[in-house]
Parts: C-alpha cells; sequence; structure tokens
C-alpha cells in the first residue's frame, strides 16, 4: 500500500498537490443526509490514465458529479491543476453515463458532438463553421463520420457511446472525467475506445475514467482509485491493485459504515 | 357571420397555436409535457391576482401575475417533490390543482365586482374576440391580437437567441451544467415563457385548450422530423393547420350532423384537429407511422419468403434433385414462413422478376436467380461454419440460427464472414460453401 492510505489519527496535509491534474480534499457527499461518500482524499498525477473502480452504489459516479459542481457537497475541496473548478471549466470534459439522456431526442450524431464546443462559445454565441468543422474531426476519430447525421436514435449502442467520446474529444481539454464509457459496448468498439483514451494521454492529456471490468483495468490503465464509500487505495497500478486492496474494496468489511450511514440519513435533527 | 368575423377568429386561433408550438416543442422534447398542463392551470391565481390589481385585460399586470404564480408553482412541485419525498408526476398534481382551484375561487369570489368570468377563463371567448377591436390604420382589429403578437415575437426571439442553450439543457443538462449553461435557470426561463403564453392564450382559446396546443402539434411534429429546428417549425405549421381547419369545421359540421346553422365552440374543434392531425401522422408518418412500419414488415415478409424459395431451387438443382412444379409447391407450402396462403403470390413474384420460371412442368433458376440464391447458400453455409467454430454451438442449432442471419447478410457481412471462416470450403454438414 501506498502513500495515500493513512495511518489513524494522523492529520492530513491541508495543502492540494498544485501540480495534480485532479486532487480532492476531505471530500463528503450526502444524499438527504446518508453519506456516499466518505472523506475522500486523493490526488490524480498530470498525464496519467487512471481508473475509479469498485462494487455498485461505491460513490463512483458521485464522486465524478460533485467534482464537477452537480452535485452539493457537505464538506471538502477540489482542485484541478491547482484551480477550482470554475477556474479550469473548459480544460475538462465530462462523459456522462449513456443512459442519462434521452436518444430519441430530434438531434443528429453531429448535433451532439457539437455540443461540445458551447463551453468555449459560452452564452449567446451560436455554433459556426469552425465549430462544426472540429465536430466533424472529432467524429472522424471515433470512426463515424459517415453517421454524421443520422439522428442519434438510430445509432447502435456502441456508436452512442463513442458520439459521447467525440462530444469530449472536441473539448480539446486537459483533464478528461469519464463515467463507464465501456458500458455495454461490443469488444471491438472497446478496443476503439481504448485507443483513443491511450492517444489523448500520449498527447498530454489526463483521464480519470468510471471503469467496472476488473479483468481489464490493469490492461487499460496505469492509475488506479479503489472506492467504497471512501478511498480504499489509489496510486500506480501494480502497488495499488493489490488482492488485499481488491478485497477491502468488495469484501463485506463496509457494512457498520453503511449501518451507520443510513442511521445518519434518518436522524431527526437538522444537519 | 361574415367572411370579416370568421377570418378573425382564424387568424386568432393560428397566432395562439403559433404561440403556443414553440414552448410547446420544448416541453415535448424535454418529456415535460405535462408541466405544460400544469402551468396552463396553475397560472389562473395569477390571471385573477393580476386582474383585479389593475381591474382591465390589458395591462401588462395579468402577465406578471401569471409569470410569478406559473414560476411559483413550479419551484413548488419541486419542493413538494423533494421533502414530501412525492413522485414529480404526484407533485405536479397536488400543486397544481391547488393554484387552479385557488384561481377559480378568487374568480367567482370577484365575479360580481369584475369582467372575468370563470366560463372565459376555462373555454376562452374566441367567438366574442373579434368584437372588441381598435383602430389601426383604418383596420378594425380585436385587441386581443396584441398580446398574441407580442407574446410569439417573445417566444420566438427568446428560442432563435438562446436555441444552443435551450437544446443543450434539454438533451444533457448535466453536461450542459457542467458547462456552465445552469439547466436550472434556463428550465425557469422555459417556465416563464410557458406562463405568459397560457395568459397570451387562455383569453382566445381557454387554459385546458391551451394545452392540447402546447402539446399536440409539438408530439405531432416529432413524427414528421429527426431535427429540432424542424420539430419547432412544423409545429408552428401543425399549429396553424389545426386552428384553420378547426374554426371551418366548428361551423360547418355541426350544421351537417344536426342541420341547422348551429355552431360549436371553435376553440374545442381547433384541439380536435389538432389530435385529428397527430393520429394522421402516426398512422402516414413516412418513418414512424404504423402503417410505414406495416409495410415495412410485408415487404421484408415477402423478400425473406421469395430468398427461401431461391434457396431451395438452388439446394434441389445442386443435389440434382427433381424440381418437380407439384414438388417443390408441396414442399413450400409446408414451410412456415411461406405456407399456403402466401404460395402463389410469392411464386408469381419470382416468375415476374425473372428470377426463375417453370419449363416442361419443372421449375428452373435463371442466371439472375442463381446468382442471388448462390450468394443466400454462400451466406447460410459460412454462418453455419462460423457459428460451428466460433460460437460453439451445436449443429443441430446450426441450421436455424444461419437461416435466420443469411436474410440480413448484405455483401459487407459476407466478405467478413468469409475472412473470419478463413480458407474453409465446406461447411460442418460437409456441403461445399458456393
Amino acid at each position: 500500500m501506498e502513500a495515500s492510505t493513512r495511518p489513524e489519527g494522523i492529520a492530513r496535509g491541508e495543502e492540494h498537490d498544485p501540480t495534480a491534474a485532479l486532487s480532492i480534499h476531505d471530500l463528503t457527499v450526502a444524499y438527504d443526509r446518508r453519506p456516499v461518500l466518505w472523506d475522500v482524499d486523493l490526488d490524480v498525477p498530470a498525464g496519467c490514465l487512471s481508473a475509479i473502480v469498485g462494487p455498485n452504489g461505491a460513490g463512483k459516479s458521485t464522486l465524478i458529479k460533485a467534482c464537477l459542481d452537480l452535485l452539493p457537497r457537505v464538506s471538502g475541496d477540489v482542485r484541478m491543476f491547482g484551480l477550482p473548478w470554475r477556474q479550469v471549466r473548459n480544460r475538462v470534459a465530462y462523459v456522462p453515463q449513456r443512459e442519462t439522456v434521452d436518444w430519441d431526442f430530434p438531434v443528429s450524431a453531429l448535433d451532439v458532438v457539437a455540443m461540445g464546443t458551447y463551453g468555449r462559445l459560452g452564452w449567446l454565441r451560436p455554433v459556426g463553421k469552425k465549430q462544426k468543422r472540429a465536430a466533424m474531426e472529432a467524429l472522424e476519430r471515433v470512426d463515424l463520420v459517415e453517421y454524421a447525421h443520422r439522428q442519434i436514435s438510430q445509432l447502435s449502442g456502441g456508436q452512442q457511446q463513442r458520439v459521447f467520446l467525440a462530444r469530449a474529444l472536441v473539448q480539446d481539454a486537459d483533464l478528461y472525467l469519464m463515467d463507464e464509457p465501456f458500458a455495454s459496448v461490443d469488444a471491438a468498439t472497446e478496443r476503439a475506445i481504448v485507443e483513443v483514451l491511450q492517444t489523448l494521454r500520449a498527447e498530454g492529456s489526463t483521464l480519470v475514467v468510471v471503469h467496472h471490468d476488473l479483468q481489464t483495468v490493469a490492461e487499460y490503465f496505469e492509475h488506479v482509485i479503489l472506492l467504497n464509500m471512501r478511498v480504499v487505495a489509489s496510486g500506480p497500478m501494480d502497488s495499488t491493485l493489490t488482492a488485499d486492496n481488491l478485497r477491502d474494496t468488495y469484501g463485506g468489511r463496509l457494512t457498520l459504515l453503511e449501518k451507520a450511514a443510513t442511521a445518519l440519513g434518518q436522524l431527526a435533527q437538522p444537519k | 357571420m361574415t367572411l370579416e368575423y370568421d377570418g378573425w377568429i382564424m387568424v386568432i386561433g393560428v397566432l395562439a397555436a403559433a404561440c403556443c408550438a414553440v414552448p410547446g416543442s420544448w416541453l415535448v422534447v424535454r418529456g415535460m409535457g405535462m408541466m405544460g398542463d400544469a402551468i396552463s392551470h396553475a397560472v389562473l391565481p395569477g390571471i385573477a391576482i393580476g386582474f383585479l390589481v389593475s381591474g382591465s385585460r390589458s395591462g401588462g399586470w395579468m402577465f406578471v401575475g401569471a409569470a410569478v404564480s406559473g414560476i411559483l408553482a413550479a419551484v413548488l412541485t419541486q419542493l413538494v417533490h423533494r421533502w414530501g419525498r412525492v413522485e414529480r408526476g404526484a407533485a405536479m398534481g397536488l400543486v397544481f390543482t391547488a393554484f387552479f382551484s385557488l384561481g377559480l375561487l378568487l374568480i367567482v369570489q370577484t365575479a360580481d365586482s369584475v369582467d372575468l368570468d370563470a366560463n372565459c377563463v376555462l373555454y376562452g371567448a374566441i367567438e366574442l374576440a373579434p368584437l372588441d377591436t381598435f383602430a389601426l390604420g383604418g383596420l378594425e382589429v380585436p385587441r386581443i391580437v396584441v398580446p398574441l403578437v407580442i407574446v410569439l415575437a417573445l417566444n420566438v426571439l427568446a428560442s432563435a437567441i438562446f436555441y444552443k442553450e435551450i437544446l443543450a439543457t434539454s438533451f444533457d443538462p448535466e453536461l450542459a451544467t457542467a458547462q456552465g449553461f445552469a439547466a436550472k435557470w434556463v428550465h425557469y426561463g422555459l417556465m416563464v415563457l410557458t406562463a405568459a403564453t397560457c395568459v397570451a392564450c387562455f383569453e382566445a382559446v381557454g387554459s385546458i385548450i391551451t394545452v392540447a396546443l402546447l402539446v399536440a402539434p409539438a408530439a405531432t411534429a416529432l413524427l414528421l422530423t429527426r431535427s429540432m429546428k424542424w420539430v419547432i417549425v412544423w409545429s408552428i405549421v401543425l399549429g396553424a393547420i389545426a386552428a384553420v381547419s378547426g374554426h371551418l369545421a366548428a361551423i360547418t359540421v355541426p350544421g351537417w350532423i344536426v342541420g341547422g346553422g348551429l355552431d360549436t365552440s371553435s376553440a374545442g374543434m381547433m384541439a380536435v384537429a389538432a389530435s385529428v392531425l397527430f393520429l394522421s401522422a402516426a398512422i402516414v408518418s413516412p418513418g414512424r407511422g404504423v402503417l410505414a412500419r406495416r409495410w415495412r414488415a410485408r415487404r421484408d415478409g415477402q423478400r425473406i419468403a421469395i430468398e427461401d424459395v431461391l434457396g431451395l431451387l438452388f439446394r434441389l438443382e445442386e443435389r440434382a434433385l427433381s424440381t418437380d412444379q407439384d414438388a417443390v409447391e408441396n414442399m413450400l407450402r409446408s414451410d412456415v414462413r411461406i405456407g399456403p396462403k402466401r404460395l402463389s403470390g410469392v411464386l408469381g413474384r419470382i416468375r415476374r422478376g425473372l428470377l426463375a420460371r417453370v419449363e416442361e412442368g419443372k421449375w428452373a433458376l435463371t442466371e439472375a436467380g442463381r446468382s442471388e440464391a448462390r450468394g443466400l447458400v454462400r451466406a447460410h453455409r459460412l454462418w453455419e461454419t462460423y457459428l460451428a467454430g466460433r460460437a460453439n454451438i451445436p449443429s443441430s442449432h446450426l441450421h436455424s440460427a444461419a437461416e435466420r442471419l443469411e436474410h440480413v447478410s448484405d455483401p459487407g457481412i459476407a466478405k467478413d464472414l468469409a475472412a473470419a471462416v478463413g480458407d474453409q470450403d465446406e461447411d460442418p454438414h460437409g456441403r461445399p460453401i458456393p
């Protein structure tokens, strides 16, 4: 086990690592007072391909959403490249889970990818030729040019996932936060997505990816965050993805914590 | 009555429908059609209070009151949903009926002192609207046209200026929020537009029909196009068609049925026309209509039947078995996918398509038919080989699986299959792959 698993009772450093692409300090998130993430502390070094791994309900999506201010935090501080989120908005791209949107929506694949450029455009400025061209290039990188003008409901699941990836690519970000980009895609699509992720890393970007497949995590990623309501361990793949840590992440040790969380949610007193 | 009178009713109807179509399109693609319903009812207390404050129907107070109560209802729905732990639809039902009844109470209580009655609010008074006019450059224009034109312009402008923002927050509110377009504020902005639309329209068509004009044209447009911009354009066009045909139906249809010059409610007929348009689109829409789907299923069924016949003839010829007309037709009659009823139709098509013909009482494939049949049998045997080798499917199941797959194997798939299978030239049953 490496640096990030602290012995109990030892004060943690208050400083963020300014060189880290993503630095989370003391983050706690609760739904209706029921905590789903406790005291998360972690650093993802710049320029690495990092996986968030953990069982269902471990708070993987919650962690990403809380970093982006999409969920209220009980406590905690998140820095990206040493800066608060609002100042680095346009350097960060987010790929939500595929099921979070309505794929019957009357837009084409190109329209969806062009949405990635909206952040840089800001309010009121319309999508122009330049943005359309960038969207086309992103579609080319995921091999979907011929589907550009199809309505999104006419794409397969794997193609929809690649449309989401292209929408992130067009943001030309330094940090990519991706929620299960491999969910329900076929093997060929999975390989294509992995190649894109590795190209991005080679270009100097940092990627933090929620991943559900323990079989491939060590093959695709070099850094791992083991999460189950709190960070069990995080660090380089070899030293972190150990049998002990996996048992701690997936094992039954957390029933007490979960009971406590439920009890906290039921407390009648104000927060 | 007169051409001018009926003409104005249709103009007012078209304006109201166009006005509703714009926010209606957004509400429907956001899956919030019910919110239109809720808002149209929830604005009632705002309208009543605005009316009481200003004492007239023309002032801006009614719009302010309606926008405030519309937003209040939207916020309250959210709060009831979150704090009361009530499902969203039920929360909406709780809040908007409460607002609606409060509005009704206010109107009924003050009905003696002010000129605003519940019937007008609920059903509109489009038949009376052309009578209340003001002069505009020598033309007598109904007063009600003014708020309708203003709100229509507001809706169109807002949708054009904030198109990108509304689109992004509708499709993926979380990403849009992360990009700096707070989905919450766009949502409330849309609620304000919807509330203003409801006020402008309630006097013309009433708050109940307003709901139909918000939802029906947009739902119809979604059956006709797959692009958001065209959804909005089509909603406006369809709304206008519903308004005109609705009024024409209102002044003619009762005459046919009852006899005599009895008119029915124009606003009601407009809503009926909007529903008829939806129903027609659901049936005849080229992409998604029931007929188009039926037709595609029939066409595919026929193609598969023809392919089955060609495959059978090819296999018989391959093994030098008899293609005697009666024997072949007997075999096909027992084929589950063709059957005795469709047989003569299918064989007729094959003859007319010059794929096979009967010579001296025997079926024979033509060159074109043989080449198509060879492709099919090739796909079939490639699939059997592939499935046996890769998917570990027991050989007794291979045939039925390949039978389904061969009909969806275009040349591209066949090429990939051949590459995957390699240089085998026999299928698992020992027959040659043509």
